[in-house]
């Protein structure tokens, strides 16, 4: 019995070490590895992709953010507006929050989830002044993330009239706009093709003034 | 180009780059579990743990040393976890409750990753990099090393030894984990995911609204996350996050990395056991189910069923635009077919029948491929009942890799594979009829039902993706979940180690005329077979209260 306890503390201690020394291994000397190289190949990934506008940061090209007025995050009729977003802790901060991510968790099949993307989609097509059966699936469906930076390129062009003439340009140079930044499926297969709302937004300050 | 021609030179893709790696990988790592040479920096790790990597261990030997390191990785995260306010870089979060620091410790050290917590709200770098990516690391190295003792009770004979565990696990660390890791977190970084120590910084956006970006060692941890087939996210959105997943190339690359390692073992398999065509036979039963799922998810998932989905006009809601339907349901059968339950869109929110193939890719035991090592060691074991079920069919005594399939080898099998649907079962059940537990549930009905029956199938399964409505923050149901992923863990590598005991003591038995080839395309149908049939009748019942309610309502 006493050897078999003592041949036990024996291989837990033996454990221990090994978890110890693993740990300095895998979780502060990889880690700190793999920052170095990161931070010296490819610092603005590394650090999250900023944009800057006029020398300030204005977001990360990765994070959608909103563009919204007001304390009840209204959507503001001069900016193209990005997809529904889950990630909202109500606490104020609104949606596109990245303290609070993630998706609805919503069935495809219930009556909660029916009920808001009949709604959206009303909204949607009387703020952009087209008719329902034009309204995209990702303006009325929330992304995993709650954080997605980009829109169908179908979204961006209903969208495309409403921002224009809220900001005083002609369609078509918005619409060319939209065009210079619709990125087509990635190497021609990977995924689907998007818009970057932030890089698009950008674009159109510069051009309206 | 069309969504569906390019959703089909997607999977291409993937399938030739693990195509390429499959013969190199497969044999390198049959290379390090059969070499008998130290590197010097393991020689390090071996003296400071003070044990003889050299020494030959028997099963039960094996299965101490596994229990032992297992059960000091679930203490140890353990309190880590509930100090993690006074350690460096905790961002000025609180210590992890009680409940919760164990449901996180069982989640992370058996592989499973289930997370009943909010990474970007709850966990500092310190907790990150230092505690949970460490066990991303070495739970997977406890898996291969036990998947390596399996094979070894194969290939040896009259002996009974299975080889170190100390050596196993090192090396397969050291040796296989590590430097991959490191070289894919580099080609994250390089298209996005953030390294950095960073903690919340608050800018003003274009609009002049304000939003709270994080930091993070995001990269390090995704890159092992995947090739571990962990799939605890850094954030609450997982895959999703764009920080994690940038684009749709490394939403590829991560899946790549999620398959690797459980479908090039089966070379590693073939090479240790002296006739690569064994392995072909595992590989090919594995990937036929892989691909029959993935074009089921594709297919139901692009013709969206569900009221929501019918008047948006596709099934978009918890996917990213960036991968779209197609992209999101290859990533959603990779995690659920292996234990990884990463997710780069979210479950809860596919079609009713979209769930269930994700809950049914996990009910099948997640073989094909299956998590690191206990892929390999999962369809060994369905591999051994399928010889049964055949040997019993011709009325001759099963035989696997010229071992005896005996009452003691059958009963080992038969137990192993009725631990996880035990566990899986009595909980859900236990949940459902108490009267407490059924609160947690987000949506009603049937998907209701299907959150619970999900949260405890990707525990017992050590999974760890979600039907994420689920309120899981709960004493019920962390304290649950984490005996249900303990149990799925461990109870089941008794089993292992002890056929691996069992078979290695065997003297082989020649090959004769009668023998069923097992390397064979009818011995590879036989085995899909054998899991089909065998999950099936264990979980339908549960399955059509659930899912196929659902999604053929």
């Amino acid at each position: 019995m006493n050897t078999s306890v003592r041949n036990s503390a024996r291989l837990l201690w033996s454990a221990l070490r090994a978890l110890l020394v693993l740990t300095v291994v895998l979780g502060v000397v990889y880690p700190l590895a793999v920052w170095g190289v990161a931070q010296t190949a490819f610092r603005g990934q590394a650090d999250g992709s900023e944009v800057r506008v006029g020398g300030k940061v204005v977001g990360s090209a990765l994070i959608g953010q909103n563009f919204t007025t007001g304390k009840d995050f209204a959507p503001d009729p001069k900016w193209f507006q990005p997809r529904p977003s889950a990630a909202d802790a109500g606490a104020g901060a609104g949606p596109y929050d990245p303290t609070h991510t993630g998706a609805s968790n919503l069935a495809v099949t219930g009556r909660p989830l029916t009920d808001l993307v009949k709604e959206r989609k009303k909204e949607v097509a009387a703020f952009n002044h087209v008719p329902e059966s034009e309204v995209p699936a990702d303006a009325v469906q929330a992304s995993g993330s709650g954080l997605d930076p980009d829109i169908s390129p179908a979204y961006a062009d209903i969208q495309t009239a409403r921002v224009a003439k809220a900001n005083g340009l002609s369609t078509a140079q918005v619409a060319r706009l939209v065009v210079e930044h619709t990125e087509g499926r990635q190497f021609g297969i990977l995924g689907e093709p998007t818009v970057n709302v932030l890089e698009l937004n950008i674009a159109l300050r510069q051009l309206a003034g | 180009m069309g969504p569906v021609t390019a959703d089909v030179l997607q999977v291409t893709a993937l399938v030739v780059a693990l195509a390429l790696v499959y013969r190199p990988f497969g044999d390198y790592m049959a290379a390090v579990y059969t070499s008998d040479r130290h590197l010097r920096v393991e020689r390090l790790v071996y003296r400071c743990l003070g044990a003889d990597p050299d020494a030959r261990m028997r099963w039960p030997a094996y299965l101490r040393a596994v229990l032992a390191f297992s059960l000091v990785g679930v203490l140890f995260l353990y309190l880590f976890l509930r100090v993690q306010n006074h350690l460096p870089l905790s961002l000025g979060f609180a210590a992890i409750p009680p409940g919760q620091a164990f449901n996180t410790a069982a989640s992370f050290v058996t592989n499973t990753n289930w997370q009943s917590y909010m990474g970007e709200n709850a966990m500092g770098h310190g907790a990150q990099t230092a505690g949970l990516a460490v066990q991303n690391f070495v739970s997977a190295a406890v898996g291969m090393a036990v998947a390596m003792a399996l094979v070894r009770g194969f290939v040896r004979s009259r002996t009974g030894e299975l080889g170190n565990f100390w050596a196993d696990m090192v090396r397969g660390t050291i040796r296989i984990l590590l430097p991959v890791a490191f070289v894919a977190a580099i080609v994250l970084v390089g298209f996005g995911a953030i390294q950095n120590f960073a903690g919340w910084h608050e800018i003003t956006t274009l609009a002049g609204g304000h939003q709270t970006l994080t930091g993070g060692a995001v990269a390090s941890q995704e890159a092992i996350k995947e090739l571990g087939t962990n799939g605890g996210g850094f954030y609450n959105a997982n895959s999703a996050h764009p920080f994690e997943n940038p684009d749709a190339f490394t939403n590829l690359f991560e899946i790549f990395l999620i398959l690797v390692i459980p479908f090039s073992l089966t070379r590693t398999f073939g090479k240790m056991a002296g006739n690569i065509r064994q392995g072909y036979a595992i590989l090919a039963a594995m990937g036929l189910i892989w691909i029959g799922f993935v074009t089921l998810m594709t297919w139901v998932e692009t013709a969206h069923p569900g009221a929501a989905n019918q008047i948006a006009g596709a099934a978009l809601e918890g996917k990213e635009q960036r991968f779209g339907v197609g992209a999101s349901s290859l990533f959603a059968v990779s995690t659920t077919l292996t234990s990884t339950g990463a997710v780069d869109s979210f479950h809860s929110s596919f079609t009713g029948l979209g769930g269930g193939i994700a809950l049914l890719g996990m009910m099948l035991g997640e073989i094909a491929p299956g998590g690191v090592g206990s892929g390999l060691y999962g369809i060994l074991i369905m591999a051994v009942i399928a010889v049964f079920i055949a040997g019993l069919m011709v009325g001759r005594t099963p035989e696997y890799l010229g071992k005896k399939i005996g009452t003691r080898e059958i009963k080992l099998a038969a137990l192993y594979i009725l631990v996880t649907p035990a566990v899986v079962l009595v909980f859900t059940a236990l949940a459902m009829a108490l009267p407490t537990p059924p609160h947690s549930m987000l949506n009603s009905g049937p998907h209701g039902f299907s959150e619970v029956l999900y949260a405890y199938t990707s525990a017992g399964n050590n999974n760890g993706s979600a039907f994420a409505g689920l309120n899981a923050d709960t004493q019920w149901y962390n304290t649950t979940l984490g005996l249900a992923m303990l149990l799925g863990r461990f109870v089941p590598m008794v089993f292992v180690l002890a056929l691996a005991g069992s078979l290695a003591r065997q003297r082989p038995v020649p090959a004769t005329t009668g023998t069923l080839r097992t390397e064979k395309p009818l011995f590879a149908g036989l085995l899909v077979g054998a899991i089909l049939i065998i999950t099936a009748l264990t979980y339908f019942p549960a399955l059509a209260l659930g899912p196929l309610a659902e999604g053929l309502s």
